[in-house]
């Protein structure tokens, strides 16, 4: 049985307890060892900076241009901490419970409160970095509400709050490279995991300019690169955000926890074309003030506002009356794909819900509404040629994030002694379903506090025998990454990789999407191994190894992918409940909700890879709750 | 609608380039700039050829990884907007288009419309920080920042770092990035200890990278996709002349560059 490690005692004092049993290093004896930190976004820089300025040696590695390209940028709507300063209510205790309930009770109680304590650090730390969070006329910082939750603990930089975070990280970073404590490696991808005596003592990677294989030695490696919605090949993240990393690690023996458990977010804008390449999200926090609606009549195409009142249908409010608009995101897309799967959505196609502002700019104003959200309706107006001032917006979910990841014991180390896996990468905090502002905090509460406590910790208690890279581990390691890259190159097929990709995606948003079925998913498991069947026979590629190659980088991807959307659809057809943003459409109460079935799936899914093409093997670690009374989730 | 593009190709920095011009078709409307290439390359590869190396990730306009020139201007020359986020709507059928790739000494060319862009990572070493070790931060609301600085920090760090002011200037200056870092976090009181040594160190770093100087074109400010305002080089110099006196009389721990340049 897999063992987190979670310390004993009453929940409030489990960090506290680990953090005084951690075996601590002496500062003059930190810079004799080396950390390899791979990923440069919130929990990759901010760890990487941390670990320096303690006076490690670091490594951190990313394969985009400068580490403040990392998706975390993206991020608008805000970061939560139970800082309480509305006093409405709000406490890590309710923090906590509201992200165990919000993850319909498949998350780690210990995990989850120790996020909820130390948010409150998070936001004094990034205040003092100069983060410019929105602030009320008094001086002090402003706060708003977010999905899932009755308090207002969500503190926000406009609509451009994981980028003012990531760039504080950034330039922490930034300083501890300046002074020589970090070494950064750009446009440098990390291909595999290298294991010397049962430790993951390193990497391998490829220089994106020069396809020079290397070979990186380390005391410890930590993953934070982020998670895999692109498998659905449209989803909200960046092009290049990939599961290769984590996947390959999970290749060389790291369990991968849940992988089916991904969100659906409700508020993006709809696909308009079938030439598009990405979607793009609207802010959840636009759900403070926009209400949604769609027409109570079927087919019915009057422009939004020749719509009267009385035949609009703000199904939201009507179903959730306590939490309306600011239902959780699982809830508010089912929502939305069930209104329009009755031939009540709006647009093209009749996929689509609307996003009004109308009742919002009467009550505060068009330039209190400007001032609260601006920058997403020029993103909006930009994409759509629509001013969301004077008609509503049109939304439809899209697939956003991934709760799934490897899978990671209380102090963050994946099942490979050595290997840790922080933020969006690792399983741990979020359940079944992350609740909206909580991704940042996890990204920041990684990287700033959890893995600088850990990772030492794991460092002090542990003897490092000297390993280079030329240990033999990693002329094999780097031999077998060659190999595969070559193989790709050697396909000489007919179709390109974003073929393959875009069919792969469409068969998992089909089948493994919103809604799930034993059906659509046993019927998903007899294709993803044909076509990676097919991708590996008939792939078609230009160029070489040796050079910038973008297609090369993109089906080295997409390979894995191809391996991973098997995966998802085994846990999806294993878990026969629904929970969270996992639906099983076999599962569910008389009023259409998901319904969890404790006796049997308390638990997270550990897989262990047994190699291409053969049944994974799982391990199951229960989840227990102690301070949380389980209940059917309820918003009405 | 059809387009003809005129793109530059070169295959590697040390290599020369060139224009080569590609026709397409079956652009819609409501694709992007980057989703019309996307077309270009699926065809490109499909016929065996290489396709066009360009930087893109988000496609929302925040990463700052994408830009290039369209027929002379920095993102398309769209008010606010980076090149991801231009519309194909924008143009039209029989347009020919010329895309070449950032042009400053301080970027060289990596691939076609790929630049290296490292020099602003190095600006931001060199003082684009508030020290602060982790958990010796005071609480969020010790200190209260009026909300005016703090809209002037936000405005100011909204930057994206795309590059797109240094292309836009005839001299190829970096001095709205530069600027919009400096003004951020000198703003801010937060910023205040590190502020004379920030200017000081960041202006010199700047200089160091082979970026032009400001002569108040103003071809920035047009191009900026973040709409960073010209006004932030004029804080940046007078923030920059205020570390200059005060240095007369304290010592303002600034790097070896700054040194040197004073001693000239």
């Amino acid at each position: 049985m897999l063992d987190a490690h979670i310390p004993s005692g009453p929940i409030e004092k489990k960090w506290d307890k680990r953090r005084f049993e951690m075996k601590l290093v002496n500062p003059a004896n930190r810079r004799k060892h080396s950390i390899i930190v791979v990923g440069s976004g919130l929990a990759g820089a901010s760890a990487a900076a941390t670990l320096g300025q303690q006076g490690y040696h670091v490594h951190c590695f990313t394969y985009h241009d400068s580490p403040r390209r990392a998706h975390s940028i993206a991020a608008q709507g805000g970061i939560n901490a139970a800082k309480n300063y509305r006093n409405d209510g709000d406490s890590v205790q309710r923090l906590f419970y509201d992200t165990v309930k919000g993850g319909d009770f498949r998350s780690r109680e210990a995990n989850v409160y120790r996020l909820a304590e130390i948010s409150v650090n998070i936001i004094d730390q990034c205040v003092a970095q100069g983060v410019p969070f929105a602030r009320e006329y008094g001086g002090l910082l402003d706060t708003r509400s977010f999905g899932g939750v009755q308090v207002q603990r969500t503190f926000y930089a406009r609509g451009q709050t994981g980028q003012q975070l990531l760039l504080g990280a950034y330039q922490a970073l930034e300083e501890q490279i300046a002074a020589g404590n970090v070494r950064m490696h750009t446009r440098c991808e990390m291909l595999d995991v290298v294991m010397v005596g049962g430790r993951a003592r390193g990497i391998i990677t490829r220089d994106l300019l020069t396809g020079k294989i290397d070979a990186h030695a380390a005391d410890v490696v930590a993953l934070c690169t982020g998670g895999y919605s692109n498998v659905f090949f449209l989803s909200t993240n960046a092009m290049a955000c990939n599961t290769s990393a984590i996947w390959r690690a999970h290749r060389r023996g790291a369990l991968f926890a849940n992988p089916c458990f991904t969100q659906i977010h409700p508020t993006c804008i709809p696909q308009s074309s079938e030439h598009q390449s990405k979607l793009t999200l609207m802010s959840e926090s636009l759900r403070n003030d926009g209400r949604v609606w769609v027409p109570k009549t079927k087919g019915d195409n009057r422009p939004p506002n020749q719509i009267p009142e009385g035949e609009r249908d703000y199904y939201l409010e009507r179903r959730y009356p306590s939490f309306g608009n600011l239902a959780p995101r699982d809830i508010a897309s089912r929502a939305a794909k069930e209104v329009c799967d009755e031939g009540r959505g709006v647009g093209p196609g009749g996929r689509g819900v609307y996003l009004d502002f109308g009742d919002a700019i009467r009550r505060l104003g068009e330039e209190n509404v400007r001032e609260k959200y601006g920058n997403l309706f020029d993103i909006y107006e930009e994409i759509t040629g629509d001013d969301a001032y004077k008609s509503p917006m049109r939304i439809y979910p899209a697939p956003h994030y991934t709760m799934g990841g490897l899978w990671v014991d209380y102090d963050l180390m994946s099942t490979l002694p050595g290997l840790f896996v922080g933020g969006e990468a690792n399983f741990s905090d979020h359940g079944a379903n992350r609740l909206g502002a909580s991704a940042l905090m996890q990204g920041l509460a990684d990287g700033y506090f959890v893995l600088p406590a850990t990772i030492p910790n794991y460092l002090a208690s542990n003897k490092f025998d000297k390993v280079d890279t030329s240990n033999p581990a990693f002329a094999q390691v780097k031999a077998e990454v060659t190999e595969r890259l070559q193989k790709l190159l050697s396909i000489k097929g007919k179709r390109t990789p974003d073929s393959f990709h875009r069919e792969l995606g469409t068969l998992m948003w089909n089948n493994c999407g919103m809604a799930r079925s034993e059906k659509s998913l046993t019927e998903a498991l007899q294709r993803i191994p044909a076509l990676r069947d097919e991708f590996w026979n008939n792939l078609s590629m230009v160029g070489t190894n040796e050079e910038l190659n973008q297609s090369l980088e993109k089906a080295n991807r997409i390979s894995d992918f191809m391996e991973l959307a098997e995966l998802m659809c085994l846990d999806a057809l294993e878990r026969k409940e629904s929970c969270g943003g996992h639906f099983r459409i076999e599962s569910q109460t008389p009023d259409g909700e998901a319904q969890r079935d404790d006796e049997h799936f308390s638990y997270a899914a550990a897989w262990e890879w047994t190699g291409t093409g053969k049944n994974w093997a799982v391990q199951k670690e229960p989840l227990t709750f102690e301070e949380v009374h389980l209940a059917q989730r309820s918003y009405k | 609608m059809k387009l003809t593009l005129n793109v530059w190709r070169q295959a590697s920095a040390n290599r020369a380039g060139s224009f080569v011009t590609y026709e397409v078709s079956g652009i819609t409307p409501d694709m992007s700039f980057l989703e019309m290439l996307d077309v270009l390359n699926e065809d490109l590869l499909t016929k065996g050829e290489a396709p066009v190396a360009f930087e893109h990730d988000c496609r929302e306009g925040i990463c700052g990884s994408c830009g290039f020139l369209v027929n002379g201007k920095a993102h398309g020359g769209h008010k606010g907007t980076t090149i991801c986020q231009l519309a194909m709507r924008f143009f039209k059928d029989g347009d020919s288009l010329t895309l070449e790739p950032w042009r400053a000494k301080a970027f060289p060319v990596i691939r076609d419309l790929v630049v290296d862009r490292s020099s602003f990572d190095r600006i931001i070493q060199s003082g684009g920080f508030i020290t602060v070790p982790t958990g010796s931060a005071p609480n969020a609301n010790a200190i209260l920042v009026p909300k005016e600085n703090s809209d002037t920090a936000f405005d100011a760090a909204a930057c994206i770092g795309c590059g797109a002011c240094v292309a836009a200037c005839p001299n190829a200056s970096a001095m709205l990035f530069t600027s919009a870092k400096i003004t951020h976090l000198n703003v801010l009181p937060q910023g205040q200890p590190q502020r004379d040594q920030r200017s000081l160190n960041m202006v010199a770093a700047m200089k160091e990278e082979m970026f032009g100087t400001c002569t108040n074109h103003g071809e920035c400010e047009a191009v900026c996709p973040k709409e960073i305002p010209l006004e932030f080089i004029g804080k940046m110099n007078r923030d920059l002349a205020r570390a200059v006196f005060k240095r007369r009389r304290e010592p303002i721990p600034v790097s070896p560059l700054v040194q040197e340049a004073m001693q000239k």
